[in-house]
Parts: structure tokens; C-alpha cells; sequence
């Protein structure tokens, strides 16, 4: 039976705190690697395996990480396992390895990661953390692949690849939208996403950063 | 009980020297494992792209490594050609030969005029690849390169038998703008280039990418649609065909085999 915190390490990643939605971290690959579906589900399971990863091993040694290199350390381990998951992928799928080119690289610099080594690993076992990692993964996932359905549809007429909408330059009646293609259409996706996930729960709009002056505190008046 | 305290000088020190020592083995047992499987991926890579360019592989077509080594072998012939010259030679093996090693090394390239494809050392050898059909040569594929907006970009060339006539081109290492320049790779363009002329009757390298859209093949020959938002990058399209069949490259090659044959 899971407990009750790792439950909510591994649910609510998935709406609650999505780190995408929520968190907006990770946006810069969500950015990139969402033309087609292919690319972000690969790109969503690297990312996954390496979250996966460096929570437990640096969960596994947070007890014996010095303080004042903590962060060089975390950033040690996750650029360790990057680096032999690149080299995985090279090995035994390069064609997506050639078009995720530097991305799988840039997911050293993935915040989600780091933010999740630093916030959750730092202090948890490894179970839990690992419970974590697998739900800010999928989380992580649920957005990109979203995103992507969309840009692929509407960008390139197909999802995975699959022809849904035939195209005028294949004959059909549809017209690509060449902006859905490039890096901009992300960001309004994704804006619209977060947007949505906001009016479904309130909860987690941020504060508004006003001044109340309560009109009976002493020395103040109105 | 450790003997240092986990925030002293010589803990952090010795924290920080093992995490390197233990992160170490993994990455240099991957990178050297794994590094006879991602050269035959790359080689595989570039052999496919050599028969896509010749029309021998559809993009559609999934073909594992094995078949694709297969096809290479039954329809392409590599061969070295001496540049300067421009006939075969049999002083390297064209299967082995590592043409941008040759470039770098000053006894085996020498130094071009000054062009605007910004290649500075061209080897003495190159490897062209002829296709062959039914006994005959049906294309000949020339290796490019040159510069873009901010990264060279390598390609084949794909002529006809005439030595003339596009086949086809396309691009197998770049690191152009994904999405503007990087179209480069896409096949809708290079589909543009089949059919269009290279050089004119006398040998004059006459193709150009444009900016904008270009008439069908047989009404406007010489010029290929540009890139939108890569004008850089098309440029340096043109430059490379520009360099690659002038004079101080594949030139004399291509004079040599309009005249019949080297």
C-alpha cells in the first residue's frame, strides 16, 4: 500500500501541481520538441528516466551531501545521467536522437529536475522520492504530449505521424498553419493550457502581491 | 561516526572528488560501449542519405541498417576523383577514405580561391558515388559543403548522367535555425531542386536559390524557391553549388565526364 504522502508525491503532479502548469518549469524543451508527437513522447520518457534517476541516487545520498555544494552536486549526478542517456539513444535510436539533437542535452539544464532534486529528494527516502519523480514525470509528459497533439494536428495534418488532416500539397483541403510549426505557437498553447487548468481549479492562481491597510491598525490612517 | 564533520574543508573536498570519480564510470563505459554502435548508425545515416539523394530510397521507406548497406552495394560505386585534374584515382580507397580528415591535413588538400562558401582547404581527393542501373551510370552524387547563416552545412548533390541536370540534393549535417534555415532537410524543397540545370552548355554553374518562388523546372531552370525567413542560409545554399562545381572543385571533374568519361 502506498502512504498517503507518496500518493500525493505521485497524484498530484498530475493537476494539482503539474510542474508545467503549475510550477512553470521545464518550458524551454516543452518549447522545442513539440512539433510532433514522437519527439515529445521520447523526449517526456528521457526526461522521466532521468528524473527517476537523480531523485533516488541523490535522495539515497542526501545525507552526505555538504552543504555548501549541494547544488554543484545534484547538477553533477543529472548531467551524468544525461550524458548515458544520450549516448543510449544514439546507440539504439538515432533517428530520434538526430531530430531531439541538443535537446536531450538541454535536459541538464531542465529545471524540473533540479527543482525536484533540490525541493523534494533533499528531504525525502528514496521511495517517496521516487513515487515524486514518477509523477512530475508523467505530469511533465500529460503537457508536452497535450501540446504537441495540437501543434502536429493543426501544424502538420497528422498525429504520430499518422495523416488525419490530408493536405492541400498532398491533394486534400487542408492548409497547414505554418505559425503552429514554429517555437511561438507553444508559449499560446501552453499559456492556454495553464489558463484552463486555472479556471478548472482556482486554487492555484497565484496570490495577488497587494497592500491591505487595515484601517484600525495603530498608526495608521486612512 | 565519520571522522570529519559533513560541512568541514577536507569533507566537502573529498565529497566532492568522489561524486566525480563514481560519475565518471558510468559516462566513459557508455561512451565506450556504445561507440561501435552509433558509428554504424552514422555511417548507415550517411548511406541512406547517398541513396535517398540518388532516388534509390523513398522517406517513406523503413529499411533497417543491413538492407540499407545492401542496397548501397548492389547500385553505388564510390569512387575517388583527383579534384585538380578531375579524373579517378586509384591513389585512395574510396571506401575508406575520410575526406573531411584529408581537408584538414595540409599535404593532402590544398588552398582555394577565396569564395563566398567559405571552404578554405579542399582535399586533393574527393568521393563521388556513381549509381549504376543496368550497367550504366545513371547519376553521379557529389559531396558539398559549405556555409550558411552560422554552421557549415554538408550535403550531397545528386546530377544526372548529363553531369548537368539536378537529381536531387539534400543535407545530412547542419545546425541551422530548426524550423527557417533548417528546412534545408526538408524534402518538399529539395524536391524543388529535381529536374532544374546546374550548369549551362558551356559549363558555367548557373543554378541559384531565389528569394521567392521559382517557375516549374523546364520554364526556369536555373533557379530553386528560397527559403522564407533563411534568406542567410539559401544564400549559402548557393554558394556551396557556386564552389562545389566551379572551377576549384568538381569543375574539371564535370568537363572531363560531359567529354565522355574520365
Amino acid at each position: 500500500m502506498l502512504s498517503k504522502t507518496s500518493r500525493a508525491a505521485l497524484i498530484d503532479p498530475l493537476f494539482e501541481d503539474n510542474p508545467i502548469g503549475k510550477q512553470v518549469l521545464g518550458i524551454c524543451s516543452a518549447l522545442a520538441v513539440t512539433t510532433l508527437v514522437s519527439t515529445s513522447v521520447v523526449m517526456s520518457l528521457a526526461v522521466t528516466a532521468v528524473l527517476m534517476a537523480s531523485n533516488v541516487l541523490i535522495s539515497v545520498i542526501r545525507n552526505l551531501i555538504p552543504g555548501s555544494i549541494r547544488i554543484i552536486v545534484q547538477l553533477t549526478v543529472i548531467s551524468s545521467l544525461v550524458i548515458v542517456c544520450d549516448q543510449l539513444l544514439k546507440a539504439y535510436a538515432y533517428d530520434i536522437s538526430k531530430q531531439l539533437s541538443v535537446f536531450v542535452g538541454l535536459i541538464i539544464t531542465n529545471c524540473i529536475i533540479m527543482g525536484r532534486a533540490e525541493a523534494f529528494a533533499m528531504q525525502r527516502g528514496p521511495l517517496e522520492s521516487l513515487f515524486d519523480a514518477i509523477g512530475n514525470g508523467a505530469g511533465y509528459s500529460l503537457v508536452l504530449v497535450i501540446v504537441a497533439v495540437i501543434r502536429e494536428l493543426f501544424g502538420s495534418g497528422s498525429i504520430a505521424g499518422a495523416r488525419v488532416l490530408p493536405l492541400v500539397s498532398e491533394g486534400g483541403w487542408y492548409v497547414p498553419n505554418g505559425l503552429l510549426v514554429l517555437s511561438p505557437a507553444a508559449f499560446f498553447i501552453l499559456g492556454g493550457l495553464i489558463w484552463a487548468l486555472r479556471t478548472w481549479k482556482p486554487k492555484q492562481v497565484e496570490q495577488q502581491q497587494t497592500v491591505h491597510i487595515e484601517a484600525d491598525a495603530p498608526g495608521v490612517t486612512p | 561516526m565519520p571522522a570529519l564533520k559533513r560541512d568541514s574543508v577536507p569533507y566537502t573536498l573529498g565529497f566532492a572528488a568522489i561524486v566525480c570519480l563514481v560519475c565518471a564510470i558510468p559516462i566513459a563505459s557508455a561512451a565506450v560501449l556504445l561507440r561501435p554502435m552509433q558509428a554504424r548508425n552514422q555511417r548507415v545515416d550517411r548511406l541512406s542519405k547517398v541513396l535517398g539523394v540518388a532516388g534509390l530510397l523513398k522517406p517513406s521507406e523503413k529499411l533497417g541498417p543491413a538492407e540499407i548497406e545492401a542496397r548501397f552495394d548492389e547500385f553505388v560505386v564510390p569512387r575517388a576523383v583527383e579534384l585538380r585534374t578531375g579524373a579517378f584515382s586509384d591513389a585512395v580507397d574510396p571506401r575508406t577514405f575520410d575526406q573531411r580528415k584529408a581537408a584538414r591535413e595540409p599535404s593532402t588538400s590544398f588552398e582555394p580561391p577565396s569564395n563566398e562558401a567559405r571552404v578554405f582547404r579542399v582535399p586533393n581527393h574527393a568521393v563521388v558515388f556513381e549509381v549504376k542501373r543496368e550497367g550504366k551510370v545513371a547519376a553521379l552524387i557529389l559531396p558539398i559543403q559549405g556555409y550558411g547563416l552560422w554552421s557549415t552545412m554538408y550535403g550531397y548533390l545528386a546530377l544526372e548522367a548529363d553531369a548537368r541536370t539536378v537529381a536531387g540534393i539534400t543535407f545530412y549535417e547542419h545546425g541551422e535555425t530548426p524550423g527557417l534555415g533548417g528546412e534545408i532537410e526538408n524534402p518538399r524543397w529539395q524536391a524543388q531542386w529535381k529536374g532544374r540545370l546546374a550548369l549551362d552548355e558551356a559549363g558555367d554553374v548557373k543554378l541559384k536559390v531565389i528569394k521567392g518562388v521559382a517557375g516549374p523546372p523546364a520554364d526556369d531552370p536555373y533557379r530553386v524557391d528560397g527559403l522564407s525567413g533563411a534568406t542567410i542560409t539559401a544564400r549559402g545554399v548557393s554558394h556551396t553549388i557556386d564552389f562545389w562545381l566551379g572551377d576549384a572543385a568538381f569543375g574539371p571533374f564535370l568537363a572531363r565526364y560531359r567529354q565522355g568519361g574520365s
